[in-house]
């Protein structure tokens, strides 16, 4: 049982994990301004706008993938760019699905944000106003400190997404060793390869992953809502 | 001295109407914004402090234009020196006692803190999170909180509709106290007759958007026809028929007494009970 383990490649973990971080992370980044944006602004075609960010919950992977492809490849205008500064187009690359991600993975940011930007009394922001705090400092100091379930809840739905995701990065990264070759897909090789025991020992690890990603977000919920 | 001349059209519960009123705060001066439920006096309260725009109009404080409609001027909340407190409170959750009245100053008069927090007497509780306070206690660090900076006025929204009985008229010395202790200008928005006699210096009487009293209360509330020697208000909360007369029994701060009348009233029914030509009459406010 140790020798099989033992002999497993482990790789498509690492990237699968690199790849969920930098999404998460950029994903946070880009998220709190246009859940803020969302959230508090009267702008009349919001409506618009939410639909755009839901868009990657109602798509198939597929679709997505085809068109980010188009888009990423040395054809498409971002591909293109990026091959004449950085030396090689985005698709099939890592950074390709990297952006594929933040994209695909938008909403499970965005979403839960949006609704903490709400869930924070008005009161609290009008009070900082009126106590002479910018817009800025309200938000850094009063605003997301009073969401944090939201912000936590945000940040590992984005970070579980991007590990489970398997069809955009398939059609945008294809399965290059240690480039793009995520844990999803590598199950899928594996099982094609008809290499049942290396497909087990991967999905039985992303599973149990899985599950204490998603009970780690409960217990510390569960620990704000009682504070 | 504050000058206040705004209009802004509400949507209330009855309907749409108009929201058009204009006054003078004098410095050190405690008016009190008296109306019933929407009757747009909360709205005053956050059109002054920057929370709302009025649809036109002009708010001046001691000769610095705050808005003026005509000349396109709009202070932001961050640039108007006012104290806001909220019928919420509005503390922040994620900050101390002490966190939340520094969140007011700058770094460098941090040392004010303390002390404002010695005079409303929480400077023991300056470590606790908002949660676990009192309701009296939270208005309070709302108090200091609103004052440590120096506002130019104090704006209070019914600051103390949400406490027991006991705890109001507690806080409504301390409000009168640091109110003299520190010359604030302060402009409160009240539905409770008692605490309005209590507090004001004058009284704005609001009734749909309009003004339709103003003057100190007892000019306000208490009618010409009954000379203000012997007269309390209370609200009624009994009535018994006793041959031609009603015994109505009332409520006046917390004291219950009969009173025969041969006029009507409905339980609920504010009233004010005084003594004329040693007869002691009972009269409906309206």
């Amino acid at each position: 049982m140790l020798e099989i383990l033992k002999q497993i490649d482990y790789s498509p973990f690492f990237l699968t994990f690199k790849l969920a971080f930098i999404t998460t992370l950029i994903l946070f980044v880009v998220g709190i301004p246009v859940s803020y944006f969302l959230a508090y602004s009267k702008f009349r075609f919001k409506s618009a706008f939410e639909a755009v960010v839901a868009l990657p919950l109602v798509l198939p992977p597929s679709v997505l993938g085809f068109y980010l492809l188009l888009i990423l490849s040395k054809n498409g205008f971002l591909g293109k760019f990026w091959e004449e500064n950085f030396g090689h187009q985005l698709a099939f690359h890592f950074e390709g699905i990297v952006i594929a991600s933040v994209i695909f993975s938008f909403p499970f940011m965005v979403h839960p944000l949006t609704s903490g930007f709400k869930s924070v009394n008005k009161s609290l922001i009008e009070a900082a106003y009126t106590l002479g705090k910018s817009k800025l400092e309200t938000l850094f100091k009063v605003i997301l400190p009073n969401m944090k379930p939201a912000i936590i809840t945000g940040i590992t739905l984005s970070f579980a997404h991007t590990i489970g995701e398997f069809g955009v990065v398939l059609m945008v990264g294809g399965s290059i060793e240690g480039e793009t070759k995520v844990v999803s897909i590598a199950i899928y090789d594996a099982v094609e390869r008809l290499d049942y025991t290396t497909a087990h020992v991967y999905a039985a690890i992303l599973f149990g992953l899985s599950f204490f990603v998603l009970l780690v977000v409960y217990m510390l919920n569960k620990r704000f809502e009682i504070k | 001295m504050i000058v206040v001349d705004v209009k802004k059209e509400l949507i209330g519960y009855k309907g749409k109407f108009t929201l058009d009123v204009s006054f003078k705060v004098e410095k050190g001066e405690f008016l009190t914004i008296f109306g019933k439920s929407g009757s747009g006096k909360t709205t005053v309260l956050r059109i002054i402090a920057g929370l709302e725009n009025p649809d036109e109009g002009y708010i001046e404080f001691d000769g610095k234009v705050y808005f003026d409609s005509k000349k396109g001027v709009n202070l932001p909340p961050q640039k108007r020196n006012v104290g806001f407190v909220f019928q919420n409170y509005a503390l922040f959750p994620n900050m101390t006692v002490y966190e939340n009245v520094a969140f007011a100053l700058d770094k460098e008069e941090r040392d004010k803190v303390d002390e404002i927090l010695k005079v409303v007497e929480l400077y023991n509780l300056k470590d606790r999170y908002p949660s676990s306070l009192s309701g009296g206690q939270q208005q309070r660090v709302a108090l200091a909180r609103a004052i440590v900076k120096n506002p130019d006025i104090l704006l209070l929204d019914e600051p103390l509709s949400a406490l027991d009985y006991s705890i109001r008229l507690k806080l409504q010395d301390q409000l009168k106290k640091l109110h003299k202790m520190f010359n604030l200008t302060t402009l409160l928005v009240s539905h409770d007759k008692p605490e309005v006699f209590k507090l004001s210096d004058r009284v704005i009487y609001l009734e749909d958007g309009k003004i339709k009293k103003e003057g100190t209360p007892r000019e306000v509330f208490i009618e010409k026809s009954i000379s203000g020697k012997f007269s309390f208000y209370g609200t009624v909360l009994d009535i018994r028929k006793s041959d031609i007369l009603n015994i109505v029994t009332v409520d006046i701060n917390g004291n219950l007494v009969e009173v025969a009348t041969t006029e009507d009233f409905n339980i609920g029914d504010e009233v004010l009970v005084g003594a004329k030509a040693f007869n002691p009459i009972i009269k409906k406010i309206s």
